[in-house]
């Protein structure tokens, strides 16, 4: 029986969809069987950061509707084997098309073929996040060091809490070195203290995110990149390792020290 | 009992003022009251005379004062005029007879926790999350919310929070924001009350001065 993890924010923008893809890839990376289920009806964007868009045949609607089968709709990532495989949203209906005991029913049935179900909530806190939340075990909630992305993350834990799935994990994402460096964004203790949650992982910003989302391959392929590694940590946490945070700063090649010991850098 | 004098009676121009102690016990000031009525009662007979009764910082409530009238009211000479108390804020309500309600947890964003009483939060705050009761709120925690403490008026409320760094702090209908207002100032234990209806912040050192509590720590 595998477990169904619910990733939300509250806030939209700060990386929910590409949290998704990212811990879903890596997982799968690490032998784990995986469903990734987008739960953003009407504004569905997992299956675009997949790549997988044009094997789209079904969506999560279909299948609470009952015009296909569960199996129907399941996209499979063929650079996975048999381990990754999503389960779109539709585009053309809204949240209140589906109840939350459609979307529970549904989890509960992928959950005995899955080692891991990742739900991609919608931002906000209404239909679409109970939707979203109905079917999961464990939540993850992505925030950004900034302000109002803390607070709205504040406000969802909260809800969360007075779910069956309890306490959530916290993962903060897009965090700028540079800026954090000069204390123009809050720094992760910060962030911690007033969230008072367990950390599970940060994710650095990287440019390259953007790209590899454009190019419909999540960025935890690509281990040359920073937010790749600190994805993939998260992904082992989730299996039960114990990893150490990654450090913020970039590390300094060698030449790089020469040439700032010599006051060129 | 110790040779302070609990009940001071002063002759001035157009009758007596009696200044009762505002620290001592209050069945101990009574019963001096009572005393000394007693023994000088011979000088205080004759034409009848005003008396003006000050209780000092002490806040009584009407059950009191009409004890005091019908204890100085037994002698026929004499006729309480008034009953003044300097102590800020209406008397209206005895606070410690108020409930206290302690609850742990975290107050988060849009959560709101509402108590008649005291609130004793073992927890934080968070900003957007708002505690508000009818009488003192204390936080064993980070305070960086909304608190609204003697929400129906008791403006002798005060907020205490190991961790002042409160959106807003309300106390009775005042309302003040920091930091344009105050600051706080280090990070040990602070409270906000209002003085002349402005709010401001001690540390929790200082609370002694502002509630005058009458005093009952017995022994040496």
């Amino acid at each position: 029986m595998g477990e169904a993890i619910v990733v939300t924010s509250g806030k939209g923008g700060v990386g929910k969809t590409t949290t998704t893809a990212n811990l879903g890839t890596a997982l799968a990376m690490l032998g784990k069987k995986v469903c990734l289920v987008d739960t953003d009806i009407g504004l569905r964007n997992l299956d675009v950061v997949m790549g997988l868009e044009n094997r789209v045949i079904y969506d999560l609607i279909d299948v609470a509707e009952g015009r296909c089968r569960l199996g129907q709709a399941l996209v499979k990532d063929k650079r996975f084997e048999d381990l990754l495989y999503m389960l779109p949203a539709a585009q053309t209906k809204d949240k209140n098309d589906i109840t939350p005991e459609q979307v529970k029913a549904i989890v509960e049935e992928l959950k005995p073929d899955f080692d891991y179900v990742i739900i991609d909530c919608p931002a906000g806190i209404e239909q679409g996040f109970r939707n979203a939340v109905a079917g999961a075990d464990k939540a993850i909630v992505v925030t950004t060091p900034e302000n109002a992305a803390v607070r709205d993350a504040d406000r969802v834990i909260g809800l969360l809490e007075k779910t069956r799935i309890g306490s959530p994990k916290l993962l903060i994402n897009r965090i700028r070195p540079s800026l954090l460096k000069r204390g123009e964004i809050l720094d992760v203790d910060e962030v911690c203290q007033v969230l008072a949650i367990d950390l599970i992982g940060i994710v650095p910003d990287d440019e390259t995110v953007i790209k590899h989302a454009n190019q419909g391959e999540p960025i935890v392929m690509n281990p040359q990149s920073r937010a790749a590694i600190a994805y993939r940590n998260v992904a082992r946490r989730i299996l039960g390792e114990t990893v150490p945070l990654m450090p913020l700063e970039e590390k300094e090649g060698f030449m790089r020290k020469v040439r700032k010991f010599f006051g060129m850098g | 009992m110790s040779g302070k004098t609990l009940v001071t009676i002063k002759g001035v121009r157009d009758g007596l003022v009696f200044v009762l102690d505002d620290r001592c016990e209050w069945d101990s000031l009574l019963k001096e009251l009572e005393d000394k009525l007693t023994r000088h009662g011979q000088q205080l007979s004759g034409a009848a005379m005003q008396v003006r009764v000050r209780l000092g910082r002490r806040q009584v409530n009407e059950d009191a004062k009409e004890k005091i009238r019908d204890i100085i009211g037994r002698y026929g000479n004499l006729l309480v005029e008034s009953i003044e108390s300097d102590a800020e804020g209406p008397p209206a309500i005895p606070r410690d007879n108020l409930p206290l309600y302690r609850m742990s947890g975290i107050v988060r964003s849009g959560q709101t926790v509402e108590h008649d009483g005291h609130l004793l939060l073992l927890g934080d705050v968070n900003p957007g999350g708002t505690v508000r009761c009818t009488g003192d709120i204390y936080i064993l925690g980070a305070l960086r919310g909304i608190a609204h403490a003697g929400c129906e008026g008791d403006t002798g409320a005060i907020i205490a929070a190991s961790l002042m760094m409160p959106m807003q702090l309300r106390i009775a209908n005042v309302i003040s924001r920091p930091p344009e207002e105050w600051v706080s100032e280090d990070s040990r234990m602070e409270f906000a009350y209002l003085r002349g209806g402005v709010m401001e912040i001690d540390r929790i050192t200082q609370l002694h001065r502002f509630r005058k509590e009458a005093t009952l720590s017995k022994g040496v």
